[in-house]
């Protein structure tokens, strides 16, 4: 068998080119696999031990007040193993160096011993001590974008009073994994904060002694939450309860798992597509290996080396690819896994977050792929071990053509003799041309997916802080206030128009469905904030009823004219009839808007407002915040512009490392794809385009006809990427469809020619590359040997 | 019957052609100080064993390999020293191969892989027309897989030929074939050579052949060795395979 190895070491080295190609198709699928799917193990691991750790909650149950006396009862609740209760308020934060009023939440810590579910993480300095009324834990991200430190303190308006606040501590929770302010889209960790108080304290402060506004719950094993929920809400509804949501509702809870979500589909997909690709690719080269090698093998086996022998021997080929590829793939992956965990670190505050390559899932990654390049080798090597000695040693017939559909249909007579022989090569190998064409595509179709992701954030965004969202900033109370409070608004300095909204949370029903949500009230002529679906038009506010989004009316099976129950989740708790005046196809959240008297005349609790937007000139802005600051009525304050700059700086440099990477993706398929294509042609038609020269063809005219099948298939494989693309993109747009939101089907005209000129540009660079040789081509030496 | 007397006009004229290959630590010399002249409308046939030199002074001939030194003169044009570009034109405008193999476009049919080249000629017969000329008028549609050996080589010699070469050169053109089909493709060149006054070299092993031509020069070992004037050219059909 010695000779035979070096026969292979030669040959591997004659075909390194070719197999390094095919070698980085398998490598870039199995550094996606160990990168995704190492990150994905990883982040459940740590989520999950996360949630263990600190007792997360399966149910939240926020409410108006209560006495903690209710908590028993709680407990006592079917179903419940856990439950415990705690007091969250928002109120605006006074820094000093930051113009605009920032937001904290407050929420309750026991101050002998911890909390029994919702446990925090103290990362620097300590817990609260019992009898301490100032002290405050902040979470860690707060205090690092706003550089606090324990020790520190911190100026708060809390129920109308200014308090200052001693920070004695900084902490992690399960519960903001992920941190957005309310109503926002991102996080914004320079304007929002979380701070934990000792449970006396912050009842005193918000006039809460001896009473919760918000119950969790653990339930037991086996039981369905649904019914723990019904318990609940029957529980808590004369203590103003708002309605009991599960875990996979919790806003921090339901962002990372449709990350790991995607990350899951994504990191199984895209290993997939590679594979396949490298599995075509094997098939190819090993196929032709093996043709211009039959008087070899006849010769073999004419020594008496056995079919099995034979066989391994062309296997080996794939397999040293293959095993390249793992080896580049897992050094690679690991240290992309590496980085993609450090990108989760900097969203994500999951203690002990490290990126571990599971060995298990390596060994499977590596399993498949070795399978699979067998697999795509397999038939060639079959055909060499089914090949009669005999036969083997004459030369392979001439390439067989026949008149085919160019000649029935005529067209043939209208090509130029290179055309014809560009499609005759491809009509006579249908399949292989369609496969390449195929994977030619997916390098189209990688591109697509990934740009689509960005192109459609961003036309979200446009939409919402450009068209909907108009106003220089929106201010909220944390209770309602009567109508005449704006006219205070209006002396504030630099307003030039106040449009005043209320918010009321409800919960709808429509036969045996309900949905909870928010009936937003806007004034009808306002200008500020309009109700604007997927085409961009505004939608006037009917006088009457209810616009509905698309999401919630399908939730809830109603149509235009339809009458749905609203139950007031606040004040009274009456219940009234609304008609659906209209249904909205929008993208984000699932939003209920009335006009604003209509809404105020509906809760039956007369003309009170929740908050109001603002227009300012631009000057005074900084002393508009300065006085909103003194404002106790205000809980938040927020400005359009300042998130969509934040998001956008955030957003750039993301987008700039993930289209570095897709391009990567794409042209290492195109690459492989193309030059094997091509130098397989090359050794086919080797002779046929050395006589070409002969008679005298040049060098460029005699490329063209090597590498126009490369183009055409190339051309063909745009389109049929941007199709696969498109469908693609449809699937994530429908899967990634949430309560929350769902992502506009959105692709730039820009998007389409990018992802075909980097597949040009790849599929130009792989055949200069052949070229290159069919320029060195030694004529003679061609046409002297039989093939 | 053409004489030695009136000196015809030199179409290709090579001198003191040598040409020298190095491989690792041998040189091997494969042409050795060669002077030969093809005359307007000549047959000739060069004779040697393999190994002989006869391929490496035809490709240098016809531009498909430059000599390492000497003169290679074509008309009043010296190509010693000629680029790639040049050669392929020259190869283009004034030379014809046949080759063993017929190396034709398996793609490509009979009539089209002639119009390969008559497409690029400057006064081409019509495919239609070289094809007749060879034999192989009812076999225009057909694609390289479905023609026999012999008629495979005859599409080679229309291909040729079709474009007028100056100087046809054929590299053991009976090669691959049986005694029968050798002596239609030799019909077929003698034919043309004297149908068309195409200057023609015919490089062969087999020294029955060398009664076709009006020259017969015999190789070996880089060197011409011995230069024959046929008084007359032997028919097809004399010859002894």
């Amino acid at each position: 068998m010695l000779a035979l190895n070096r026969k292979l070491a030669r040959e591997l080295w004659h075909l390194k080119s070719q197999l390094l190609s095919i070698a980085l198709v398998v490598a870039t699928g199995i550094m996606t696999v160990v990168t995704m799917r190492g990150s994905y193990e990883a982040l459940v691991i740590t989520q999950d031990r996360y949630y263990q750790q600190t007792r997360f909650a399966d149910i939240w149950a926020p409410l108006r007040r209560a006495p903690e006396t209710l908590l028993a009862q709680i407990v006592s609740l079917p179903g419940v193993a856990a439950a415990d209760v705690r007091i969250n308020f928002m109120a605006t934060l006074d820094l000093e160096d930051l113009d605009a009023p920032a937001t904290g939440r407050f929420m309750s810590l026991p101050e002998t011993g911890r909390p029994l579910l919702n446990d925090i993480v103290v990362q620097r300095g300590r817990y609260i001590e019992p009898g301490e009324t100032a002290a405050v834990l902040i979470n860690e991200k707060f205090a690092r974008a706003r550089g606090l430190n324990p020790g520190d303190s911190i100026r708060a308006i809390i129920n109308g009073r200014a308090r200052e606040l001693d920070i004695v501590g900084t902490a992690i929770s399960p519960e903001h994994v992920y941190t957005m302010p309310p109503g926002s889209l991102m996080p914004d960790d320079t304007r929002f904060g979380i701070l934990w108080m000792g449970q006396r304290a912050l009842g005193a402060a918000f006039d809460m002694d001896g009473a919760f506004n918000e119950a969790f719950v653990r339930i037991e094993p086996g039981i369905n939450p649904a019914q723990v929920i019904a318990g609940l809400n029957e529980l808590l509804y004369p203590y103003g309860g708002f309605g009991a949501y599960p875990r996979r509702d919790q806003p921090s809870h339901s962002i990372l798992q449709g990350e790991l979500d995607q990350n899951r589909v994504m990191g199984t997909a895209i290993p997939a597509v590679f594979l396949g690709v490298a599995v075509f690719l094997l098939h190819l080269v090993l196929g032709r290996l093996i043709s211009t090698q039959r008087g070899e093998i006849a010769v073999l086996k004419a020594f008496g080396y056995h079919n099995s022998e034979i066989a391994m021997h062309f296997l080996l080929f794939a397999i040293v690819a293959v095993l390249m590829g793992i080896l580049v793939g897992v050094i690679g992956g690991v240290y992309l896994g590496q980085a993609y965990i450090g990108i989760y670190q900097t969203y994500f505050d999951l203690p002990g977050l490290d990126y571990r390559l599971q060995p298990g899932l390596l060994v499977l990654a590596s399993a498949v792929s070795l399978l699979g390049a067998c697999t795509g080798a397999s038939s060639a090597v079959l055909k060499a071990v089914r090949l009669p000695p005999a036969e083997a040693m004459r030369p392979e017939p001439p390439a067989n053509f026949r008149a085919g559909w160019l000649e029935r249909t005529g067209i043939n007579r209208l090509l130029p003799s290179s055309t014809r022989m560009i499609l005759r090569n491809m009509e006579r190998k249908p399949w292989q041309s369609l496969m390449s064409a195929l994977g030619v595509a997916m390098s189209v179709a990688i591109l697509v997916i990934g740009l689509f992701m960005f192109d459609s954030i961003r036309f979200l965004m446009d939409l919402q802080f450009r068209a909907i969202q108009r106003e220089d900033v929106a201010i909220s109370f944390y209770e309602h206030q009567a109508d005449r409070v704006q006219h205070e608004l209006w002396r504030l300095p630099g307003v030039t128009r106040v449009e005043p909204y209320r918010s009321i949370p409800v919960r709808l029903r429509h036969g045996h469905h309900h949905r909870d949500s928010v009936i937003q009230g806007l004034s009808a002529d306002g200008e500020l904030r309009r109700v604007i679906g997927a085409s961009g038009i505004a939608q006037p506010i009917p006088a009457e009823g209810l616009l509905l989004s698309r999401l919630l009316a399908e939730r809830l099976d109603v149509a235009t004219g339809d009458t749905v129950t609203v139950e007031i989740l606040e004040g009274r708790r009456q219940q009234r009839e609304a008609m659906i005046a209209g249904v909205i196809d929008d993208y984000m959240g699932v939003s209920a808007t009335m006009e604003l008297t209509a809404l105020q005349r509906l809760s039956g609790e007369g003309p009170f407002i929740s908050g109001a937007y603002l227009s300012v000139s631009a000057d005074d802005t900084s002393a508009l915040y300065r006085d909103l600051k003194q404002m106790p009525a205000v809980s938040g304050v927020a400005s359009p512009d300042e998130m969509l700059a934040s998001f956008e700086s955030e957003m750039a440099q993301g987008i700039f490392v993930s289209v570095g990477f897709l391009v990567g993706f794409a042209a290492v398929i195109a690459v492989g794809v193309i030059y094997n294509g091509a130098r397989i042609a090359l050794s086919e038609r080797g002779r046929e385009l050395a006589s070409l020269r002969v008679m005298g063809f040049h060098r460029r005219e005699v490329a063209i006809l090597l590498l126009g099948e490369q183009a055409l298939i190339t051309l063909m494989a745009i389109p049929m990427g941007w199709l696969i693309g498109y469908g693609m993109a449809w699937l994530v747009v429908e899967g990634m469809q949430t309560d929350m939101f769902r992502i506009p089907y959105v692709i730039n005209p820009w998007t389409w020619l990018f992802t075909a000129l980097i597949t040009v540009a790849a599929a130009t660079a792989s055949a200069l590359a052949v070229r290159r040789r069919l320029d060195r081509f030694d004529l003679i030496s061609v046409l002297k040997t039989r093939e | 019957m053409q004489t030695s007397t009136t000196s015809p006009r030199s179409v290709l004229h090579a001198e003191q052609l040598c040409k020298t290959y190095v491989m690792g630590e041998v040189t091997v010399h494969a042409l050795r100080n060669v002077d030969l002249s093809l005359s307007q409308g000549e047959l000739l046939v060069l004779l040697g064993a393999s190994g002989s030199g006869k391929s490496t002074l035809l490709n240098i001939l016809g531009g498909l390999d430059v000599a390492t030194s000497g003169r290679l003169i074509y008309g009043e044009t010296d190509l010693s020293n000629a680029d790639d570009r040049t050669l392929t034109n020259y190869r283009r405008q004034h030379i014809g191969f046949v080759f063993q193999f017929y190396n034709l476009v398996s793609s490509l049919t009979a009539m089209e892989n002639v119009a390969l080249v008559t497409d690029i000629a400057r006064q081409p017969m019509s495919p239609r027309e070289a094809l007749t000329l060879v034999g192989l008028q009812d076999r225009l549609d057909h694609f390289p897989s479905q023609l026999s050996g012999g008629e495979q080589q005859r599409v080679a010699i229309a291909r040729a030929i079709a474009k007028r070469p100056d100087v046809l050169l054929c590299d053991e053109p009976t090669g691959a074939l049986d005694a029968s089909t050798g002596r239609m493709v030799l019909a077929v060149l003698e034919r043309v050579n004297r149908e068309t006054g195409t200057t023609t070299a015919i490089i062969t092993h087999n020294a029955a052949i060398g009664a076709l031509g009006d020259t017969v020069v015999h190789m070996s070992s880089g060197e011409i060795t011995q230069r024959t004037q046929n008084p007359q050219r032997a028919r097809v059909e004399q010859i002894e395979w």
